[in-house]
């Protein structure tokens, strides 16, 4: 019973270990203000510049193209507000999509109450965007379009090399929220024509409270956070250099290692669904068959609901996450699954398993196992069971 | 999210399953909001609550308010046990999440629709004046 087996990578990830040695110094030797202009501000703002160097290599962009701030969220919160207000000129559209992270969808929220028109493109039953519907939709006065890269509960990958084709062609600014991209595929800024692109720190075996924003030189965009000079003038507040530093080392390792981790997240990924879809009657794999990250696996668990589920391998050590924002205290199943024509009883039961780096077969095997126990239990007690099996489900 | 004493009741809640000889079943609820309970009465003539089963496809809120709601009605009378409130489970389990508090409310629904069952059988036993079989059309095997 003390087994631990942490599925929830695509929640946060361990802080690696090389990451974690190159951030140490910088709380207590190299701790200077990068701002300031005496030897220990210059020596923090060498580290910094280092880190930005090394971000900006991994998504293949030009270091003065990266702008860090405190995560993923704050990334997608000024690309959207910032860009959107800096080209109101040209007009007050946008378009993005149904099952985008709630940190987009917010943003898009808080420009709607101010006046502004976002369309929200409907996706398939894998959760692929339309491209066709995209091209329909852009207007005249559509300013900028954001579609996230990877969609973080059920791993589907976007045509995203289209999309920025798409944007470039009818001249409308393309955003990307690749925070669960990032650390999964190779992202590169240019190749797929992305003008500017949210990534964090904390999915990549990083420090939590750091991420970035990539935003191509010659993009306008207003300031979220005003205050000193750091960031270029577009980002007040004291930059945080350890963690700045760790990020730097972890997007430098991810993409060292990408290859070898998706070999073995694949295998993973492969064995834990033919076991599981083998085992377990009355299981839907959610997500595109092919084009989704090698990482993450959503599964509905029919006759039973998600958290019940969630719960039941907590017991057991075993740590996953629902599809459903029930457990966030909302009641409606998962936009995500909804938008995806997933029936809402179906979506209730809906856990995403995400493994990592640490992740072993041995693991896999342990949740099977107990998974097996787990839904057999609840089924037993749902009073859903007897008339599925009855319709013939 | 949950305090320990939710916990431990989810680990081994009592009174699940159907009840072989139900005379009232009472089911509530809808998937779509995620939560369905169905309750088991075994009613004895002079109106006493015999026994008491559940099935619920719901959280941890929702089967654990079930298994409390059980326990609470088992051994009652009618009028007693439609006398527990909502309140009184939430107490028992120490404290629900705000946003779970309906499922108590949804378990006090589950055992008024089951004593209602249990009515509208014996107003149909009386009027036809012979006892029929009870069956629970999902537990047919």
């Amino acid at each position: 019973m003390n087994k631990k087996v942490y599925l929830d990578n695509a929640a946060t990830t361990y802080v690696a270990t090389e990451v974690l040695n190159e951030m140490m110094p910088c709380f207590n030797v190299f701790f200077g203000n990068p701002n300031s202009i005496h030897a220990f501000g210059r020596e923090a703002q060498g580290l910094v510049d280092r880190a930005r160097d090394r971000i900006a290599k991994a998504i293949g962009a030009k270091s003065n193209e990266v702008y860090f701030t405190s995560g993923g969220t704050e990334a997608d919160n000024w690309a959207i507000k910032g860009i959107a207000h800096a080209y109101i000129n040209k007009g007050r559209h946008i378009i993005t999509s149904q099952i985008e992270h709630p940190a987009v969808l917010g943003a898009c929220k808080a420009l709607e109450k101010e006046g502004f028109e976002v369309t929200y493109l409907p996706v398939d039953k894998h959760g692929l965007v339309d491209l066709a519907e995209l091209i329909h939709q852009i207007r005249s006065d559509t300013t900028l379009v954001s579609i996230m890269a990877v969609n973080n509960e059920v791993g589907t990958i976007q045509n995203i090399k289209a999309i920025g084709k798409i944007c470039k062609e009818n001249d409308v600014i393309f955003h990307t929220d690749a925070v669960q991209a990032f650390g999964a595929l190779k992202l590169n800024v240019i190749d797929m024509e992305i003008d500017a692109m949210s990534i964090s720190s904390h999915k990549i075996y990083g420090p939590k409270g750091v991420g970035a924003l990539y935003l191509r030189n010659g993009i306008r965009i207003e300031n979220l956070i005003d205050g000193g000079h750091q960031e270029r003038n577009k980002r007040g507040g004291t930059t945080n250099v350890p963690s700045v530093v760790g990020f730097g080392k972890a997007a430098e390792v991810t993409v060292r290692d990408l290859a070898v981790y998706n070999q073995k997240m694949k295998s993973l990924r492969e064995y834990f669904v033919k076991q599981v879809t083998e085992k377990i009657p009355y299981v839907i794999v959610n997500g595109h068959p092919h084009q989704k990250v090698n990482n993450i696996v959503n599964i509905s668990f029919e006759l039973i609901e998600g958290e019940s589920i969630l719960l039941l391998l907590d017991f057991e050590g075993i740590a996953v996450s629902t599809g459903s924002a029930c457990t966030s205290g909302s009641l409606e199943p998962s936009h995500v699954l909804k938008a995806m024509g997933v029936e809402d009883e179906t979506s209730q039961g809906s856990i995403r398993f995400s493994f990592g780096r640490s992740t072993t077969k041995a693991d896999i095997d342990y949740t099977v196992e107990k998974l097996v126990e787990v839904v057999d239990r609840l089924r037993k007690m749902s009073p859903q069971t007897k008339s599925a099996k009855k319709g013939d489900k | 999210m949950y305090n320990s004493k939710v916990l431990e009741i989810f680990k081994n809640p009592k009174n699940v399953g159907s009840l072989k000889g139900a005379n009232g079943i009472g089911k509530v609820g809808n998937a779509a909001c995620g939560d369905i309970m169905k309750i088991y009465l075994k009613i004895s003539d002079d109106g006493i609550i015999e026994d008491a089963k559940f099935k619920t496809f719901g959280c941890a809120a929702a089967i654990t308010s079930t298994s409390v709601a059980t326990e609470l009605i088992k051994g009652k009378s009618i009028e007693d046990a439609l006398k527990v409130k909502n309140s009184e489970i939430i107490q028992i389990l120490g404290g629900l999440p705000a946003q779970k508090i309906h499922c108590s409310v949804l378990a006090e629904e589950a055992i008024k629709a089951a004593v209602e069952d249990y009515y509208k059988r014996k107003a149909k036993v009386e009027k036809k004046g012979k006892k029929e079989e009870i069956v629970d059309e999902d537990e047919e095997d």
